[in-house]
């Protein structure tokens, strides 16, 4: 690990100025980042430790709309009593992921930036990595790539976005609240993280010296009928192979609303709207969920090693929606 | 045959400190240091772009202290660190600045839960977690559990069902179900609680132990009788 400098700014104006220091970075639970600097895939000169900047409440207006702060640990959030109750979809996610001792280091705006599991990614013996080292090519696309992307992958970069919260978070059609050197603005779930195209290192939308403060909620919707599978080679403490996060607004027999997101298939959380839309107005069964299925998995790419992923995406879909329908939580 | 003691087979296969710093990297100048602290904390006050350029900056970055001073509070007992480099994780702050070497460190990536303590009651991978990060905070190791030569109930338990077999994961092992039993009179929820459908205040059952202690690898797979450990102590709490 390469020697750098700790600060504990105390606001997030502090933190915006601190991070511009050439090779400064954001640390939230370190979880990911101090792994990644220990095997030398990041080198920050300066760390800029934002858990003590008071962004650690979770709030519902009374309008519904809930707001997540940027340094609320993962437990305290899955276990949120406004979680709990309005949001169980995230819930659930967030308790998919990683283990107790993980959750309680990890935070909101930490796992929002998790960075790719791509074994050739994270090993620098490596010397072949668009994310790690621009236009050096990507190991994994000629590699063993069984855990890679089938959708919105590109010839530069096929890893995937390893967290189950981002995938909860898209189905949620959550908003991203950010403020840097530019002031204060928000960023649409879905135009946050970016597929990799020529550019597989430029991993979101943030400018530079941005800083997340929260995560924002629509009113829930899917709060009785929702469902997060996830399909993995361990039953638990593992990466996804496949995670479905669907969400059903009902209404009698009748889907009003859907939202339906998949994750380890993309680099980004994978959220379908022509799914979601194809089962508005129908009714909750085995063929609509069928079609909503094949609808998510249009265009998908396989490699050598994932064709298995496409069915076992659409399968997982339909076994979500059920769940969903079910309402197995309510 | 007599064989060594845990302690003295410790020592030499002890790794030394990951990334021992050089002096010359820690050696910094009181002048060098005043002017990269002032530069940061008037950049930090008035905005960057006015007062001190690009350059100006990475020269701060650049000689910005890689050391700290920081309190550690653990067990009970405040302990002062100098000039720590920064790079020190807790874990090797507790073994290697502090001789508390009952944590143990098993993969160095979070990946196996042997250097697992409690940091304000709550169970993190000490290999993750920075020594800086945590300057301050309440820390409990496994050597802070047992009151005098009374052990503490999950200790009891290991011992009563054979919960082990080498011993290297059980202090990792035991931090962390005592932390699970603190979170259950809580009701968190797990994974499992959501299959059960028993969100409320789910009930410890094997399957809700296994998920909740999968954070801590055994090599030796003393799995059952782990459970069964915290399975006996979760019942007595509850009786």
């Amino acid at each position: 690990m390469n020697p750098f400098s700790y600060q504990r700014p105390a606001n997030p104006n502090a933190a915006i100025h601190a991070v511009s220091v050439h090779g400064a970075k954001f640390l939230g639970g370190g979880t990911n980042l101090v792994d990644l600097m220990r095997s030398g895939v990041e080198n920050p000169t300066t760390l800029i430790d934002v858990n003590h900047l008071h962004l650690t409440e979770v709030t519902r207006a009374a309008n519904g709309v809930t707001t997540l702060g940027a340094s609320v640990r993962n437990t305290d959030l899955a276990n949120h009593e406004i979680i709990r109750t309005h949001y169980p979809l995230l819930s659930q996610a967030l308790l998919s992921g990683a283990t107790t001792q993980l959750r309680n280091m990890a935070t909101t705006a930490g796992n929002l930036l998790q960075r790719t599991r791509c074994y050739y990614f994270m090993d620098t013996a490596f010397p072949a990595c668009n994310k790690r080292n621009p236009g050096s090519g990507c190991a994994a696309i000629e590699g063993f790539n069984r855990i890679h992307a089938i959708l919105g992958a590109s010839e530069s970069c096929i890893a995937t976005n390893p967290s189950d919260m981002n995938v909860a978070l898209a189905a949620l059609n959550a908003t991203i609240h950010v403020e840097g050197p530019g002031g204060k603005r928000t960023i649409a779930f879905q135009d946050f993280h970016l597929l990799p195209g020529s550019t597989p290192h430029i991993e979101t939308s943030l400018r530079p010296g941005e800083l997340i403060t929260a995560v924002e909620l629509p009113p829930a919707k899917f709060a009785k009928n929702s469902w997060y599978l996830k399909v993995r080679d361990r039953q638990s403490y593992a990466f996804a192979l496949v995670s479905v996060a669907a969400g059903l607004e009902l209404e009698g027999n009748t889907i009003k609303s859907a939202g339906l997101a998949l994750g380890g298939v993309a680099l980004k959380p994978w959220r379908s709207l022509d799914a979601e839309k194809s089962l508005i107005g129908a009714t909750p069964n085995t063929e609509a969920f069928k079609k909503a299925a094949d609808l998510a998995l249009a265009g998908a790419k396989p490699r050598e090693h994932n064709a298995f992923k496409i069915e076992l995406a659409k399968q997982s879909i339909v076994r979500a929606l059920t769940l969903a329908a079910k309402g197995a939580q309510a | 045959m007599s064989f060594p003691l845990c302690t003295d087979l410790e020592e030499p296969l002890v790794n030394p400190p990951s990334d021992p710093t050089t002096p010359s990297e820690t050696e910094i100048s009181r002048r060098t240091f005043v002017k990269a602290a002032s530069l940061l904390s008037a950049a930090a006050v008035t905005g960057i772009p006015h007062l001190a350029s690009a350059e100006d900056m990475q020269a701060a970055a650049a000689t910005a202290p890689h050391t700290m001073d920081l309190t550690l509070k653990v067990n009970g007992k405040s302990y002062s660190l100098v000039a720590l480099d920064t790079r020190t994780s807790l874990l090797d702050a507790l073994r290697e600045h502090l001789d508390l070497t009952g944590s143990k460190k098993g993969c160095d990536h979070g990946q196996c839960g042997a250097c697992t303590v409690l940091v304000d009651g709550h169970r993190v991978n000490s290999c993750l977690t920075l020594a800086a990060v945590v300057n301050g905070a309440e820390i409990t190791t496994i050597e802070g559990l047992a009151h005098g030569d009374t052990l503490s109930p999950i200790q009891e338990a290991f011992l009563e069902h054979d919960a082990f077999q080498c011993g290297y994961c059980t202090p990792g092992q035991i931090c962390s179900a005592t932390a699970l039993l603190e979170e259950h009179k809580h009701n968190t929820l797990s994974t499992v609680s959501f299959e059960t459908g028993n969100l409320t205040a789910p009930e410890l059952t094997d399957n809700e132990i296994r998920e909740r202690m999968s954070g801590n690898i055994c090599r030796c797979a003393a799995y059952p009788n782990i459970v069964a450990a915290v399975r006996a102590v979760a019942k007595g709490a509850r009786a």
